[in-house]
């Protein structure tokens, strides 16, 4: 239980710090709204239309490609733990995973889903 | 109170809490930012129960992986998007609310009644599951290891040829 200790820890002061730089901002900042202060603004810019609006559809296979990779980083974890106590073979073994991927990774970039739309 | 009950108490305070906030929320796309928190505590809750790994790839499967799917699918559906204004309730939420109440029962009673074993001094724990994990993709399951990289490659193509349009 030890290790998650240090995790819980940096969770809860994780957490504190931006809740602390808040609080210390309401508590301390003077506060005179008028509606200009209190308009809604996008990059220092007026927003232009409507903020909900639907993304583009091919924005969907760079989460489809990420979530393959997500999952071969399920296979990676333990290989990784357990790397100390195994040999080149399982290198190689790694190596042959991780290539068959990268086949998929390089036909995503030939058939052109990588460029930016 | 030990730590760990504290702990407890207060994952379950916050899967609890966000899969209340996920259900009540207008939103669809808070709903899904609720559904993170609830994955979170549900991992938090694995870690109390020993199993480390469990819990990490349920940060990295659900958090990691379905949660952006759902949260990119919402946000490339138009009416969902457009629409922060929706109805809380609809018609259909008595009968959720019926439905919901009698599993909630049956997994009490079936809680209440279960004789829960307790693990005894000496007991082996699944710590070291991951490295034992690991060595056993490199040795005995090293086929399926491998299998499982043609199985994502399969989805990954199967993906680009189904989502591109040509």
């Amino acid at each position: 239980m030890k290790p998650y200790a240090v995790i819980g820890a940096f969770l809860v002061i994780g957490l504190l710090l931006p809740l602390m730089t808040v609080m210390a901002a309401t508590l301390l900042s003077p506060r005179k709204p008028n509606p200009i202060k209190q308009d809604i603004y996008e990059c220092g810019l007026k927003t232009v239309g409507e903020t909900w609006v639907q993304f583009k559809v091919q924005y969907y296979i760079y989460a489809l490609i990420f979530v393959i990779f997500d999952i071969e980083v399920v296979f990676l974890y333990p290989w990784a733990v357990a790397y100390n106590q195994l040999g080149l073979f399982a290198l190689v073994e790694m190596l042959i995973f991780a290539g068959i991927l990268l086949a998929g990774l390089l036909y995503a970039w030939r058939k052109g889903v990588l460029s930016w739309v | 109170m030990t730590a760990e009950q504290v702990v407890f108490i207060l994952a379950a305070i916050v899967t609890l809490g966000s899969a209340l906030g996920m259900v009540t929320t207008r939103s669809v796309f808070v709903g899904a930012l609720w559904m993170v928190a609830v994955f979170g505590g549900v991992a938090a809750l694995f870690i109390l129960l020993g199993a480390g790994f469990l819990g990490i790839v349920q940060i990295l499967v659900y958090i990691g992986a379905i949660a952006v799917l759902i949260l990119f699918a919402i946000m490339l559906t138009p009416r969902v998007m457009g629409d922060p204004q929706a109805p809380r309730y609809n018609r259909q939420w008595p009968l959720v609310a019926v439905m919901a109440s009698a599993l909630a029962s049956l997994l009490v009673a079936l809680v209440l009644r279960t004789d829960w074993p307790v693990a005894q001094e000496g007991t082996p724990t699944i710590a070291g599951f991951a490295v034992e994990l690991g060595k056993g993709f490199m040795t005995t399951y090293i086929l399926p290891f491998e299998v499982a990289s043609v199985l994502l490659l399969v989805a990954l193509i199967g993906a680009i040829v189904i989502a591109r349009e040509e």
